[in-house]
């Protein structure tokens, strides 16, 4: 029988933790992120996992790093500014190849910002997030379900590619609540953990984690690019929604998409051909994709809660071939950080863009 | 393993865990860090837990001191070792757990995370090595420099308005309920190494107990930055470094008494799904 429960984001968020069996988690509370925490503190531990709450995110990204070493499922959730705290470890774990997975409950910044909704992390999280040149995979999730359903994935693909993969939300989705299937997903074998260190009478060897590269730095990237490469090829996920036709097309990720899809529909009732495009992996970007769907595109119009982030991998997909449109920061229906984008402004934007207002 | 290896072998009487091609020992002459790696050695053959420790690294002329040891290692990031032995810790209790550190990894930037075992009395153990100054970076001002001491960035000497008073970490962790053992040694003569092993076997054993967190700083000397010969930069440890440090032991306990009032459990918050 279907397990089905009301949850918020952040709930569906333990629970995939828990499904995708992590674990530990280490974590430090920040709004809109706690309930991952209080929800994990009373869950993981009835689940064989270890729980523990942090002095600060770098400590927490610490324990990641050296329980994951161990080839423990780990994993740690944070907002904002959390991440950047975090970001010296996830470059190293990105250097030694060790498998982690971040939740970030994206709130308003820059600095401390405030703790409502908005999407002003994407080009921290997608373009890797701190010094050294490295990628992590990033995936953004738009509903309760796909909370729960990512983070599992998000465990796979860590230990498949061995590296740092970034569940995205933000606070909008975090803090709604949907119905959720509670399953477990299976996506397929994944290599044996021969990296371990667990004490020299199990498994392991000095010398795994003290700079396997200080000899070949160069082979260490392009050992990466060809791993980034691998992943562009098969991990793509993206939704698209009623595309046949569109002659508008929006893209737009996380809560923003649920108000896009809501405006496609509204602008459908009017007679407008428009459809959406969402990327679910925002690294790997679905470049390609994009580039076929705009064969049959008028315009383009990112929708985002942002200055501008999700803008620039459209542009750089589409070379200027078709005009790319930004409704950005500007369409929330307030001007302080409790403003989001409705359907109705997005398709006020689509009007003027397509001159029939 | 080569003859050669094998004349070393029987010359230096050497521990199982200490490695064999890191021989000659790679760093400064005079430094101490030679025999902190070898009292580590000996110490892991005689408690018998070669195959079940876990070291964690941290940045600095300390953390390449274990790339001559057999255990497994975790290469950690400036300041991080504590935390993420912390970490291995939480999900292999099994593992003998330790990290090394310097005056800095652990005086400075990572300070906080030392503070924080000693609070939760994670049972790992902390190698802290004092040499009153950056090594690896070239003699800059750390916590525990000396008052007075020139360094590359207190050209005129430490002086109080600017950089404080030196850090007493072991001091410091004596006074913290979750820590079992605390203790200050030096390696400069015969008998204060015999001192300095012991105080490291008893900070494992306290870890294996279960008891909590334990802790040896060991002051080492670093001729280079102090600009002292080998043989006067071990005079400045008797002279000078223990004047400001006293060797001890300042905490030594076999269990950690605490008592818990249960009509606590009754008050305060809880979230409910």
């Amino acid at each position: 029988m279907a397990d089905r429960r009301l949850l918020s984001g952040n709930e569906a968020i333990g629970w995939g933790a828990i499904l995708g069996e992590c674990k530990a988690f280490f974590g430090y509370p920040i709004t809109p992120q706690s309930e991952i925490l209080e929800f994990l503190a009373t869950e993981l531990p009835k689940a064989g996992g270890v729980f523990l709450q942090t002095e600060d995110e770098i400590a927490a990204v610490s324990m990641v790093y050296g329980s994951s070493m161990t080839g423990t499922r780990t994993m740690s959730a944070t907002s904002s500014p959390g991440i950047s705290l975090m970001q010296e470890t996830v470059s190293l774990m990105a250097y030694l190849k060790v498998p982690s997975v971040i939740v970030d409950v994206c709130r308003f910044g820059p600095g401390s910002g405030m703790a409502q909704t908005s999407q002003t992390d994407y080009r921290q999280v997608t373009k890797g997030g701190g010094h050294g040149g490295y990628r992590c995979i990033v995936l953004a999730a738009s509903s309760s379900q796909e909370c729960c359903d990512l983070v599992q994935f998000a465990f796979w693909l860590a230990d498949r590619y061995r590296m740092t993969v970034y569940v995205l939300t933000d606070a909008t989705i975090g803090q709604s609540c949907e119905l959720v299937d509670l399953k477990t997903r299976d996506f397929g074998a994944l290599p044996d953990k021969d990296w371990v260190l667990r004490g020299l009478d199990e498994r392991g060897g000095n010398g795994q984690g003290i700079h396997p590269h200080m000899w070949d730095y160069v082979g260490y990237h392009e050992d990466m690019n060809e791993k980034y490469r691998e992943i562009t090829e098969n991990e793509i996920k993206y939704e698209s929604y009623r595309m046949d036709d569109a002659e508008v097309i929006l893209v737009a990720y996380g809560y923003v998409s649920r108000m896009a899809k809501g405006a496609v529909d509204l602008a459908r009732e009017e007679g407008l051909k428009v459809g959406l495009l969402r990327p679910i992996t925002l690294w790997p970007f679905p470049t390609n994709v994009l580039r076929e769907l705009s064969l049959q595109a008028h315009h383009i119009l990112v929708v985002e809660h942002s200055s501008g982030l999700l803008v620039e991998d459209v542009e750089c997909a589409l070379q200027g071939k078709v005009p790319v449109h930004l409704l950005g920061i500007w369409g929330t229906h307030r001007r302080d950080s409790s403003g989001i984008i409705y359907p109705e402004r997005i398709v006020e934007e689509i009007k003027q863009m397509v001159g029939v207002a | 393993m080569g003859e050669g290896a094998m004349i070393k072998q029987q010359i230096v009487g050497k521990p199982k865990a200490v490695q064999l091609d890191f021989l000659p020992f790679k760093f400064c002459p005079g430094c101490h860090e030679s025999l902190v790696w070898r009292a580590l050695g000996e110490v892991i053959d005689e408690l018998d837990i070669e195959g079940k420790a876990i070291a964690c690294l941290d940045i600095g002329c300390s953390g390449i001191l274990m790339v001559g040891l057999t255990v497994d290692g975790i290469h950690c990031l400036h300041g991080r070792s504590t935390a993420v032995a912390a970490g291995v810790k939480r999900v292999l209790p099994q593992a003998i757990c330790f990290n090394i550190g310097g005056d800095g990894s652990l005086g400075a930037i990572g300070v906080g995370h030392v503070i924080n075992v000693m609070m939760r009395s994670d049972p790992i153990t902390t190698i802290f090595l004092n040499n009153s100054g950056y090594g690896m970076t070239g003699g800059q001002v750390a916590p525990t420099s000396l008052l007075g001491l020139r360094t590359t960035t207190t050209p005129e000497g430490r002086d109080v308005q600017s950089a404080g008073f030196p850090l007493h970490l072991s001091e410091i962790a004596a006074t913290m309920t979750g820590t079992a053992y605390a203790s200050r040694v030096s390696v400069h003569t015969p008998a204060n190494y015999q001192k300095a092993r012991k105080a490291i076997k008893t900070a494992f054993q306290k870890q294996m107990d279960g008891v909590g967190y334990s802790i040896v700083e060991i002051l080492c000397a670093c001729p280079p930055n102090w600009g002292l010969s080998p043989l006067a930069a071990n005079s400045f440890v008797e002279e000078k470094l223990i004047g400001e440090f006293p060797l001890g032991e300042f905490k030594n306990v076999d269990k950690i008494e605490h008592t818990f009032d249960p009509e606590l459990k009754r008050v305060g918050r809880v979230k409910r799904g």
